[in-house]
């Protein structure tokens, strides 16, 4: 469904993607892990257009995006749940959910996402007239990732959806993942929180320093000496 | 005239003069708020409405003073043909001016916004000279209290300000309705508060630019044509002046809250009226300003602009 053929990105001189390439398929989770600063939110950006590479190509089922711009992707069928979530503030969450349907051109199945969405996060059905700006972080989470699925996209990208969480919440908003993609979506996810990540994911991708350094099925990765030692913290004797 | 009446007229004439700055104020505002620019040749589109709409009473022969009939067809449709023309001009401002400067260092489209307040006063200058314009009086022109109700009262209320006030408050309130009840206006609140974000939910932001560069213009020419209908004159360099007034009410009520400009718009009336009145036309300036410092000083962002929000 979505294939990354040797992106480079920068920022200015600044050369933060060297040339990866992956892949997901129609109904998969994928994860991207690498530490801080290797790459994974510009990936993401650089796939929803928000960043344009300078050399690669994307293509989402065969039709290049890589020279849209954002709200043309969008419309393609890809949607995000941002770094820092990136909620409304002033804008009540009813609002925000609202917003994530802008670009539905089947406006007719809104109200049936919105129901689906709140079904996945019954938090947001309690507080549908508050302002985004006071949500706490799990909710504005929550909100973040209901925002995304009111666009109904076909991938849906999640850019660490589990930072700053209670050990709790983290585990529901796993959970969560996993039910969004048993109702049909394709995610790629970014994660710090590597073990939980690939126990939901089917295939992994390892990023480090702008480089794609590994990648395999997600149990492989789990079992790989370089995801044991630099991504789960493991010793070895 | 008794003090009371005074202070009463004196608020009645603030009233209607801060409701042509709320109009400027707002359009200055908006585009503050979604492209992060002073565009200081608002006030000068402001202007351009006073012209423009002066140009068009007189291109349907129109310089006596109107009769019922005739007001009811010619002011709806000079006003929005004004409209449409001061949006489309400050649409096109923003095409050649600003937007290829989107991303350059922010004092670059600033000084561009200089250049073409310039150049649209200038244009004014070349096309309607340096005089000081008469602008017919087509509106007529009557006492309220007197002549309608026949009250015996000091207090003058008249008919131009009763067009000011129908003019622009449901102006002001309809922009109201718009970003806060419509799709489109929410989605123009979203951009102003996050561009990026905002493109990621589908949403073109350079059409809602255009869309508050319209918007802006539409109002600030609305309030250059009750200007015009209301003091009968009109000169190339006031929207510099206007601009000013505007900008200070834009940044008195918060810069990029529209609630505030509006609000700041009736303060500024109200204060400067005032000074006029109790203090001397030629402090008005310093008086307004002073308010202004005063009011940074203990409210750095603004009656009711919230702290500046962390952009992304
Ligand atoms: N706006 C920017 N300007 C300049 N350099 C940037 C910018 N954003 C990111 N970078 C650099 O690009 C590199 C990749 O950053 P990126 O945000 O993609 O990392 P990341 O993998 O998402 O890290 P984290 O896990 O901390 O979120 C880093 O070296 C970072 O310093
Ligand atoms: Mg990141």
């Amino acid at each position: 469904m979505l294939e990354v053929l040797d992106v480079h990105t920068s920022y200015g001189k600044i050369r933060a993607l060297k040339g990866i390439s992956l892949k997901v398929e129609r109904g998969e989770i994928v994860t991207l892990i690498g530490s801080n600063g290797a790459g994974k939110t510009t990936a993401l950006k650089t796939i929803i257009g928000t960043l344009k590479p300078h050399r690669g190509e994307i293509r989402l089922d065969g039709n290049r995006i890589d020279r849209l711009s954002t709200d043309k992707v969008v419309r393609m069928g890809i949607a995000q749940s941002p770094e820092g979530r990136r909620i409304f503030a002033r804008m009540s969450v009813l609002e925000n959910l609202e917003l994530g349907a802008f670009a539905r051109a089947d406006k007719h199945n809104v109200a049936a996402d919105m129901g689906r969405v709140l079904a996945l996060f019954p938090r947001l059905g309690e507080r549908l007239q508050q302002k985004g700006g006071t949500l706490s972080g799990g909710e504005q989470q929550m909100l973040a990732m209901g925002r995304a699925l009111m666009a109904n996209p076909k991938l849906l990208l999640l850019d660490e959806p589990s930072m700053g969480l209670s050990p709790i919440l983290v585990e529901t908003i796993f959970e969560t993942i996993r039910n969004i993609r048993q109702q049909g979506t394709t995610i790629l996810l970014v994660e710090q929180n590597a073990r939980m990540a690939l126990r939901i994911s089917d295939r992994g991708y390892v990023i480090q320093a702008g480089y794609i350094v590994l990648h395999d099925r997600a149990d492989d990765l789990l079992r790989s000496d370089l995801v044991r030692k630099s991504y789960l913290g493991e010793k070895f004797a | 005239m008794h003090w009371s009446e005074l202070i009463i007229q004196q608020t009645i004439n603030g009233l209607t003069r801060g409701a042509i700055f709320a109009c400027i104020a707002l359009g200055y505002t908006m585009v503050y708020g979604i492209i992060e620019l002073i565009n200081f040749a608002h006030g000068d589109i402001f202007m351009l409405g006073l012209m423009v709409s002066l140009t068009l009473f007189a291109a349907l022969g129109l310089a006596h003073t109107l009769g019922p009939w005739e007001l009811l067809i010619f002011m709806p449709l000079i006003l929005v043909l004004t409209m449409l023309i001061t949006g489309f001009l400050n649409l096109a401002v923003d095409r050649i001016a600003y937007r290829p400067l989107r991303r350059a260092p922010r004092l670059v489209p600033l000084i561009s916004a200089i250049g073409v307040s310039f150049m649209l006063e200038n244009l004014a200058l070349v096309w309607k000279g340096p005089y000081v314009l008469s602008y017919p009086d087509v509106f007529p022109s009557f006492d309220i209290l007197r002549d309608v109700f026949h009250l015996e009262s000091e207090i003058y209320v008249t008919s131009k300000d009763l067009l000011v006030i129908g003019v622009t408050i449901p102006l002001i309130f309809g922009l109201h309705f718009f970003v806060t009840r419509t799709f489109w206006g929410k989605a123009m609140r979203a951009t102003a508060q996050d561009p990026e974000t905002a493109a990621a939910m589908g949403i073109d932001v350079e059409r809602m630019i255009m869309l508050t560069c319209f918007i802006g213009g539409a109002l600030a020419g609305a309030a250059g044509m009750v200007h015009g209908l209301y003091y009968n004159i009109g000169q190339w360099w006031m929207g510099y002046q206007a601009g000013l007034r505007a900008f200070t009410a834009a940044v008195l009520g918060g810069i990029g809250n529209m609630p505030g400009a509006a609000l700041g718009g009736f303060v500024i009336g109200f204060l400067s009226t005032w000074s006029d009145q109790y203090i001397s036309a030629r402090w008005t300036n310093a008086v307004v300003f002073s308010i202004l410092i005063l009011v940074l000083v203990f409210r750095p962002h603004g009656l009711l602009g919230e702290p500046a929000p962390e952009k992304h």
